[in-house]
């Protein structure tokens, strides 16, 4: 089997699968009845933290690719970008249909005077822009320079997303740190990475001018 | 008085779940856990499965004005009451407290007792509570957070205890503190917050008729994950007032700092009293979840309290001292 088709055939369905694991686990805990006394908000909680941990990892594709040195990574990208989207999709619908129970006014009263609700909002709309633009046509449409200059705006849906936490957690909680830290990780390890990379092409021009 | 009418759609208190009945429901889920889905649930949530031993029974309860009735409204079942906390002693997750709790052995427990006071000292559980007669007080418990609860609690009114202290006239406000242990409050080891908890409540607020130092729910032992073994219940101010495992009783001149208020000054006011016309920049106040149901509710002012405690505030322009 060729890496092409292995990818394809193999580890994209296996990958799929694994994106929809959490909803096998939310359904077994549902199930059990282990939803805690406030299902709507462990519901909501939990659909949110999913979201983020997808995006994380679809930020991490390149990262690894880099590491490893196996190019395959990156093909995983687009697929842990959607499933974000897809969690952030469920998460909003329950905060929009179980919690308030689609009232717009409170909805409307949440979103201007709850910066964290805000927040969550704008990460939200970029994810969506991004996900409407994910297919090889509309790269085509867009032209691939501006293409990948749209879609670094991951990186503020990221921001977004992880702020949103923070500011929904009280007091100061480990948890939307650890997310926070990561997503820095990432970006300190790209931007090292670019500088060197950056270096290298300045050594290769300069014997050549000579 | 309350006023409230009962709706047809009320339950009885006869129709809350037995507790056999509801012990049973845990056992049979326990065995399913462990049967067939055993190896998937356990792994997730292996807390609230361990959900035993009850409280011990405490006796020689009197009842009080505040019955199921008089607040007209059902009970919260105890697993939720005890699976549902915020205790961030314990851990910020919501079944943190349940799970982190459990080896927490609260006695032999010492409260300190001093400032402004004619009886200052260092009291032991024994000496706090023996010489009262316990009373059982059913109160709604409204969470900053939104979400509420109808909890049967067991204890002694707050004026009662205060009046054995001797407060001296100086003595304008009651400073309350959580036990600081980091070894048996794993929680404590990350700066959450900063510890030791600190509550505080105006004199007058203190010697209220509603306040109340809690050491037992449902007729037994307060639990762990609830701050055993003695607690303050305040029902008309958020649920973060009512201070867990208190150690420290202390009576000042002036307001004494507490914890909600120092980590953020915007959000949480010294007061905190329930009101859903000042709303929080985190959540709306005007509705709240009652756990167990579906829809929001409105919140009342002062958690449906105002005839106890509205007379406390009055001239005070509420939006300033929230």
């Amino acid at each position: 089997m060729t890496q092409d088709k292995l990818i394809q055939r193999v580890l994209k369905p296996l990958v799929w699968v694994l994106c929809l694991a959490p909803l096998l686990v939310l359904t077994v805990l549902a199930y059990m009845g282990e939803m805690t006394a406030n299902p709507i908000e462990f519901l909501n909680r939990y659909l949110g933290e999913w979201a983020l941990k997808f995006l994380l990892s679809a930020l991490m594709m390149t990262p690894l690719k880099i590491v490893t040195g196996w190019a395959g990574f990156t093909r995983f990208r687009r697929l842990l970008g959607l499933f974000s989207f897809f969690y952030a999709v469920l998460h909003l619908s329950s905060y929009v249909g179980l919690d308030q129970f689609f009232n717009w006014k409170d909805i409307w009263t949440d979103l201007i005077k709850r910066t964290y609700i805000t927040v969550g909002l704008g990460a939200f709309i970029i994810l969506a822009v991004l996900a409407a633009t994910s297919t090889k046509n509309m790269i085509k449409k867009l032209g691939g320079k501006n293409w990948n200059r749209l879609h670094k705006w991951v990186y503020v849906a990221g921001f977004g997303g992880c702020l949103h936490f923070f500011m929904m957690r009280k007091g100061v909680q480990a948890e939307p740190l650890y997310y926070a830290g990561f997503l820095v990780l990432l970006l300190i390890y790209r931007w090292v990475y670019y500088l060197k990379k950056q270096r290298q092409r300045a050594g290769k021009t300069a014997p050549a001018a000579l | 008085m309350l006023i409230k009418m009962t709706k047809a759609s009320d339950i009885k208190s006869s129709e809350i779940t037995p507790k056999a009945v509801f012990d049973d429901r845990r056992r049979f889920l326990k065995t399913a856990a462990f049967s067939g889905l055993g190896f998937v649930a356990g792994s997730i949530a292996p807390s609230s499965l361990a959900n035993e031993g009850r409280g011990k029974k405490l006796i020689g309860i009197e009842p009080s004005k505040w019955t199921q009735k008089s607040v007209g409204e059902k009970l919260t079942d105890y697993e939720s009451v005890t699976s549902y906390n915020n205790f961030y002693e314990f851990g910020t997750g919501k079944q943190d407290p349940l799970t982190y709790a459990k080896d927490f052995n609260p006695k032999p427990w010492t409260v300190v007792v001093d400032g402004e006071v004619e009886n200052p000292g260092t009291y032991s559980y024994e000496d706090l509570v023996n010489p009262h007669t316990l009373e059982d007080r059913v109160y709604r418990f409204r969470c900053v957070e939104a979400w509420s609860m109808v909890v049967p609690w067991v204890g002694i009114g707050l004026a009662d205890m205060i009046k054995r202290f001797g407060p001296k006239n100086d003595a304008k406000y009651v400073a309350f503190e959580t036990l600081n242990d980091p070894d048996r409050m794993h929680g404590q080891r990350r700066r959450v917050l900063e510890w030791p908890y600190r509550e505080g409540l105006r004199m007058d607020e203190a010697m209220n008729p509603l306040s109340f130092m809690a050491v037992g729910l449902y007729g037994e032992e307060l639990p762990n994950q609830n701050g055993a073994p003695i607690r303050l219940v305040t029902p008309w101010k958020y649920g973060f007032k009512s201070i867990k495992s208190i150690v420290r009783i202390s009576f000042t001149k002036t307001q004494p700092p507490t914890s909600w208020n120092m980590s953020g000054p915007r959000e949480y006011g010294f007061y905190s009293n329930v009101n859903p016309e000042k709303s929080h920049p985190r959540w709306s106040q005007a509705k709240e979840r009652r756990i167990g149901e579906f829809l929001k509710r409105p919140s009342l002012m002062y958690n449906g309290y105002v005839e106890e405690v509205a007379s406390m505030y009055v001239g005070m322009d509420l939006n300033k001292f929230y």
